[in-house]
């Protein structure tokens, strides 16, 4: 069967609070400036919005149950996310379809964390059973040593290299250069990259991010509610999800997406070639390239020629995480999974914070989440249309 | 050995992170008898890792512990250098790989300093300093691997280290320090430690306790004699006095030292053995008054795993049958000898477990043990006298 289009859903008002590397705010502080910002663009008030989605990994005892009675909100559409990096693709697809099908009239996406000198320790330790039980152990180093693993892998398997991932952090960090609330504000050469300290080898320090405290916020709603309200917006035109792919892969080198893109690129009419601005998830270079080749831009094990080949940058051929993404701006835990989105939005609708990609038409944005155990279990994409 | 600076602060014992599910509990279960053992699915056979509660390829919840293949591959290896944990900070650089089992599931685990992408490797469960098992990477064959230094924070090795035999003019006492000093260790002179006399052992523990690393209870009184032909219970009083309270006496004294050596260098102190006769698991009705003694002292034992589990210290509980000495001349052999007994503390010492049964005797009433305490009631007690 077929699945259905999304006709004229849209979303608007991206919100991103400016990150902090440490906040003595809750995530519940995070999650309402964020909620607060993206109501005041579309000039509603809480009691005007009939649903409400929410990821945080810090919110303690409390859901977005609670926060419906924290923040006054009184949602027949309610959602917690609890799947990191590919919450906001989660988020906006569940709410696309309540509005479609009338469920509910104006949803509001939000994630946001904080960041305590000790709270990314408690997180890693208690993260999931798998984790607690045959991860966290084994030299407790988070998801630096996770990613370790897929990344040697990787390299030793398709030749890429260190050079090869600096090329995607250092072009991110050129564009965080210009986007206002990036953590990272200091211009990243390649010498600097490759006698980065090692974190755990082959990953050194300019391929982790910075977990930090930060929210980011959206609006999903019908086109014609977004012209009443008077708010920029772009449509959306497909999404695709997928949890546990390839589960019989010894180790991760490819995920959800690569099953799932026909789907994508044909609900949106479009392919790879038609995409003009690119947000991948990009937690570790290693799984930019992985979104690189398992959405379409070139085929398995080709992303290291293809970085050799293609400029990166928000002002180069290929604008990839044009806000300088997760690796320069910093992991607001949950948010990081939203901040594509947020950005997209932005580019899409001419209101970039920083470099403004010339008259962009599609965007794709993709989300990854949860190292449950040995890989990420959580995939998601959604192509974005300027109206 | 160099002295230690006695104004330096002791290096605080740290743990390895030591949360774990009910259902991972399984491998540190088997971890601690010695063995390799995964979850296998009893409906369609499938291996799991990490445990589960229902087969991830069937849904079927009859999961049971197994002795699997414990051959694999390592896919990647990686250093962590920089780690969230106290303790991973104090031992970075940590060597950790992704091992493909032979058996299906992908493994993470600690890598033994040889071994890298590509190469073939023998998985092991060990016990970690939070007694808790995990996974270790050991190259194929058995070459020397005691210099690993990831190994032998996973074992007790006694090389280097320094050993207090309790009741060391014993023939079994004897032969255990004799085999500890052939393990390269360093013996220290426990001549005169009398288990029964409480200011003895304190005095004992002043004197030295404080540089003893690996303690080992050789204090073996195992006596024939039921309950009702005893006639009285002025035996019983002795060996109630000798193996139960004379464990509490070194526990109280030597323990605390002990434990808050646990993470001292060079030599951190590792462990504490303790020897039963198996018939503390269930009595032998012929020794039976010993066997209630057994039973009580191997559940001092237990408590004595968790009191000194805070320092990383690993309790042994070595079980054995019929000894070969006075005592047991009326038993038909097997017995064990003290030559045999030494090798197998001192093997209990390397592997790191925290049960093994010595001799044919012990691992029989073992293994029929673990499969039903019921039935061995039975069979021990149908026995001619």
């Amino acid at each position: 069967m077929t699945r259905a289009a999304y006709q004229d859903i849209v979303l608007a008002a991206p919100v991103t609070v400016p990150y902090a590397r440490y906040s003595i705010h809750d995530a519940h502080w995070w999650i309402g400036r964020a909620l607060a910002e993206t109501l005041r663009i579309a000039g509603l008030r809480p009691r005007d919005i009939d649903g409400f989605a929410c990821s945080s990994f810090t919110l303690g005892a409390d859901t977005a149950v609670g926060l419906t009675q924290h923040f006054g909100l009184c949602p027949r559409h309610l959602d917690h996310i609890p799947m990191g990096g590919a919450a906001g693709i989660v988020a906006m697809r569940r709410a696309a379809r309540a509005v479609q099908a009338g469920d509910a009239e104006i949803v509001a996406c939000v994630a946001g964390d904080t960041n305590a000198p000790d709270s990314f320790r408690r997180m890693l330790s208690a993260f999931s059973r798998f984790s607690t039980d045959a991860t966290y152990p084994y030299g407790a180093g988070g998801p630096n040593m996770s990613f370790a693993l897929l990344t040697r892998n990787y390299m030793r398997t398709y030749g890429a290299t260190r050079e090869d991932f600096a090329r995607i952090c250092i072009s991110q960090r050129e564009n965080a250069l210009s986007f206002p609330h990036a953590l990272m504000k200091r211009p990243l050469t390649l010498d600097e990259y490759l006698a980065a300290r090692p974190i755990a080898d082959p990953v050194a320090l300019f391929d982790c991010v910075m977990p930090c405290a930060g929210s980011e916020a959206f609006l999903v709603m019908r086109e014609a509610t977004a012209r009443s309200l008077g708010v920029p917006f772009v449509t959306l035109r497909s999404t695709i999800e997928r949890h546990n792919a390839y589960a019989d892969d010894p180790i991760q080198y490819r995920a959800g997406w690569a099953m799932d893109r026909d789907e994508l690129y044909a609900m949106a009419g479009t392919t790879p070639d038609g995409i003009d601005i690119l947000q991948t998830y990009d937690d570790y270079p290693v799984i930019v390239m992985m979104q690189f080749e398992d959405l379409g831009f070139c085929g398995k094990g080709e992303a290291p020629a293809f970085v050799r080949a293609h400029d990166l940058r928000a002002t180069g051929e290929f604008p990839h995480n044009t806000s300088g993404g997760q690796l320069s701006v910093g992991q607001a835990g949950a948010a990081g999974g939203y901040l594509g989105i947020t950005e997209a939005i932005r580019q899409l609708t001419g209101g970039a914070l920083g470099v403004q990609v010339p008259d962009p038409h599609l965007a794709l944005v993709s989300g990854f989440g949860m190292i449950n155990y040995d890989r990420g279990l959580c995939t998601g994409a959604a192509i974005l249309a300027a109206p | 050995m160099k002295k230690r600076n006695p104004l330096a602060p002791l290096n605080p014992p740290l743990l390895p992170p030591s949360a774990r599910s009910r259902a991972a509990l399984g491998l540190t279960a088997a971890a601690a008898r010695g063995a390799f053992q995964l979850q296998v699915c009893t409906h369609c056979d499938a291996v799991q890792y990490p445990p589960r509660d229902v087969c991830h390829a069937c849904l079927c919840d009859a999961l049971v512990w197994r002795a699997v293949p414990d051959g694999g591959r390592v896919l990647a290896e990686t250093t962590v250098r920089i780690s969230a944990d106290p303790y991973f900070r104090t031992k970075a650089p940590w060597r950790v790989g992704m091992v493909a089992l032979d058996c299906g599931p992908s493994v993470i685990a600690h890598l033994h300093a040889d071994m890298g992408a590509g190469q073939r490797v023998r998985m092991s469960a060990r016990l970690d300093k939070s007694g808790q098992a995990v996974m270790l990477a050991l190259p194929e064959g058995s070459t020397d691997l005691s210099d690993d230094r990831q190994l032998r924070e996973l074992a007790c090795d006694p090389r280097g280290r320094r050993v207090l035999v309790t009741d060391i003019r014993s023939p079994f006492g004897c032969a255990i320090s004799r085999a500890m000093a052939d393990a390269g260790a360093q013996v220290l002179d426990g001549i005169g430690l009398d288990v029964t006399d409480t200011e003895n052992v304190r005095r004992a523990a002043g004197a030295y306790g404080g540089r003893v690393e690996i303690l080992v209870n050789t204090t073996l009184h195992i006596r024939p004699g039921g309950v009702i032909g005893r006639g009285d219970v002025v035996l019983a009083h002795e060996e109630i006095e000798t193996t139960q309270l004379g464990l509490m006496r070194l526990a109280q004294s030597f323990g605390p030292a002990l434990r808050g050596r646990g993470a001292e260098k060079p030599n951190a102190a590792c462990a504490w053995v303790n020897i039963f006769s198996v018939y503390g698991l269930i009595p032998d009705a012929a020794f039976g008054a010993a066997s209630a003694v057994h039973a009580a002292a191997l559940s001092l034992s237990r408590t004595l795993r968790a009191e000194l589990r805070a320092g990383g210290i690993r309790v042994i509980d070595v079980f054995v049958g019929p000894l070969d000495d006075v005592w047991h001349e009326a038993q038909p052999p097997p017995k064990v000898s003290p030559s045999q007994l030494a090798a197998a503390v001192v093997r209990a010492l390397r592997d790191g477990v925290e049960e093994v049964a010595v001799g044919d005797v012990a691992q029989d009433v073992l293994a029929r043990y673990r499969d039903d305490p019921k039935v061995l009631e039975r069979e021990l007690s149908g026995r001619p006298q």
